[in-house]
């Protein structure tokens, strides 16, 4: 059987001193390096700018929804 | 209010023409027979419970959840979502492009659009999933009982299943639109496959006192010789929220797919689920989804540091336990008596009182929730 297990990395630059001010900052940390550290903080970054607020519902929807929302007994 | 993950709601329920038009076509199709559970899940995902999946796993997807507990967009992801099939059934699919799946009753309830058809290593699947090759492990077991291959592709519902439990079954967009009419900001989802006792109501309540609502969210599904049934676990918490919860405040709702008992991976997953139904908010207690002595007490809490970008705040209980002392339920943060005062809320403790056909002690169980359960014959699995 042939396994994909091969994880897709790229290169990112960062300033020198930055990456030895992260070294630093990692150590006695759960972090394993400061490409894990850059990577946790990336994701961190990008899930909040993507958590807002989603498109809202047609009003045809909602009222559908809430139609049977009423029969179930959800709402009164 | 809240982007379900992976930003949006994915909705594979096919109606109007476009229905009849692909039922017009399943008569045609190869077909697969899928048990209760894989129509729950097939269920799921068409309603978006499981968003952003459309479908069901391909390989590199596999292996990335397997590796990375990641989709390959980099989207959290811990638990494989996959439909096996065995050799027979692969050669009577050969190259068509679609093939209905059925339900036990011979109806066909959805489509499946065949991308993918492999083989996968179901001893790397198990050790990943549930960090063990014990065949005792439940979910190793069943595991071990999969066809030798996967067939992946998106699915589309033609047929939504009716059961006794049609009443507490919310979809996610339901849900959402049922928090925002209640006015519901921060919503925290609590996850359970027991009736309550006290320290279970505690933790939901205190969870309670800093968010708007609390979105009871109990599984039903296949579970193990000795739990609660489903129809036991429902009518004890609707008679504990009649009882003990304002009404404005609670909602009871029901995730249907069966328990995994992955530990800290099935804990992501079960986060995931409810920040699709809304929540903004989810509780994780003491050996959540555990089984046995598979995985550290915490470790499903521990899991949550790797992934910053879930999009839904977990909350972390410790154990709550009773002290005589206190007069109240506590924890070793709020109680500084030792051991001997303590009564814990033992699930073996509580179960076994109540084989005996007795009502366990108030400060254990509410006498509301206990009459539910003797109510019953047989409360448990078997």
């Amino acid at each position: 059987m042939v396994e994909d297990k091969d994880k897709k990395f790229t290169s990112v630059s960062i300033p020198t001193p930055l990456f030895e001010k992260i070294k630093e900052r990692i150590k006695g940390t759960g972090f394993t390096s400061v490409s894990s550290y850059v990577v946790y903080v990336l994701r961190e970054i990008l899930a909040e700018e993507e958590s807002e607020e989603e498109e809202p519902f047609t009003k045809e929807d909602e009222e559908r929804v809430k139609e049977r929302l009423r029969s179930l007994g959800y709402l009164d | 209010m809240l982007k379900p993950h992976g930003g949006r709601l994915v909705n594979r329920i096919l109606d109007g023409k476009v229905k009849e038009e692909a039922l017009s076509e399943v008569q045609e199709m190869p077909f697969i027979n899928l048990n209760l559970e894989q129509v729950r899940d097939l269920e799921n995902i068409a309603f978006g419970i499981f968003s952003p999946l459309e479908g069901y796993l391909n390989r590199e997807q596999l292996y990335c959840v397997l590796n990375e507990m990641r989709l390959p967009d980099d989207t959290p992801w811990t638990i494989p979502i996959v439909l096996d099939i065995n050799g027979e059934k692969k050669e009577e699919i050969g190259k068509s492009e679609k093939v209905s799946l059925k339900n036990s009753g011979g109806e066909v309830v959805g489509i499946l659009e065949v991308e993918d058809i492999y083989e996968y290593d179901r001893e790397e699947f198990a050790e990943k999933v549930y960090g063990t090759l014990d065949v005792n492990h439940p979910g190793v077991a069943k595991t071990s009982k999969m066809g030798e291959y996967l067939i992946a592709g998106r699915i589309s519902l033609l047929r939504e299943s009716k059961d006794e439990f049609y009443r507490f079954r919310l979809k996610p967009v339901e849900t959402r639109v049922l928090f925002k009419e209640k006015g519901w900001q921060q919503i925290a989802g609590f996850q359970t496959r027991n009736v309550p006792h006290l320290g279970h109501e505690y933790l939901q309540k205190t969870a309670l006192t800093f968010v708007d609502g609390i979105f009871i969210n109990p599984i039903i599904g296949k579970k193990k010789k000795g739990d609660f049934k489903d129809e036991v676990i429902l009518e004890a918490y609707e008679a504990l929220i009649d009882h003990y919860y304002l009404k404005e405040r609670a909602v009871l709702a029901i995730f249907r797919t069966e328990m995994r008992y992955a530990g800290p991976r099935e804990a992501i997953f079960h986060a995931i689920v409810r920040k699709n139904f809304g929540c903004t908010h989810f509780i994780v207690g003491r050996d959540h989804a555990g089984v046995g002595n598979y995985y550290h007490p915490y470790a499903a809490q521990k899991i949550f540091e790797e992934f910053p970008d879930l999009g839904i705040v977990p909350i972390f209980f410790s154990s709550f336990y009773h002290c005589q002392k206190c007069g109240g339920v506590v924890n070793e943060k709020t109680c500084p008596h030792p051991e001997d005062f303590h009564i814990k809320f033992s699930g073996t403790r509580i179960r076994e009182i109540l084989q005996k056909g007795e009502v366990p002690p108030p400060e254990i169980m509410r006498r509301e929730v206990a009459e539910i359960v003797l109510g019953y014959e047989n409360p448990f699995v078997h």
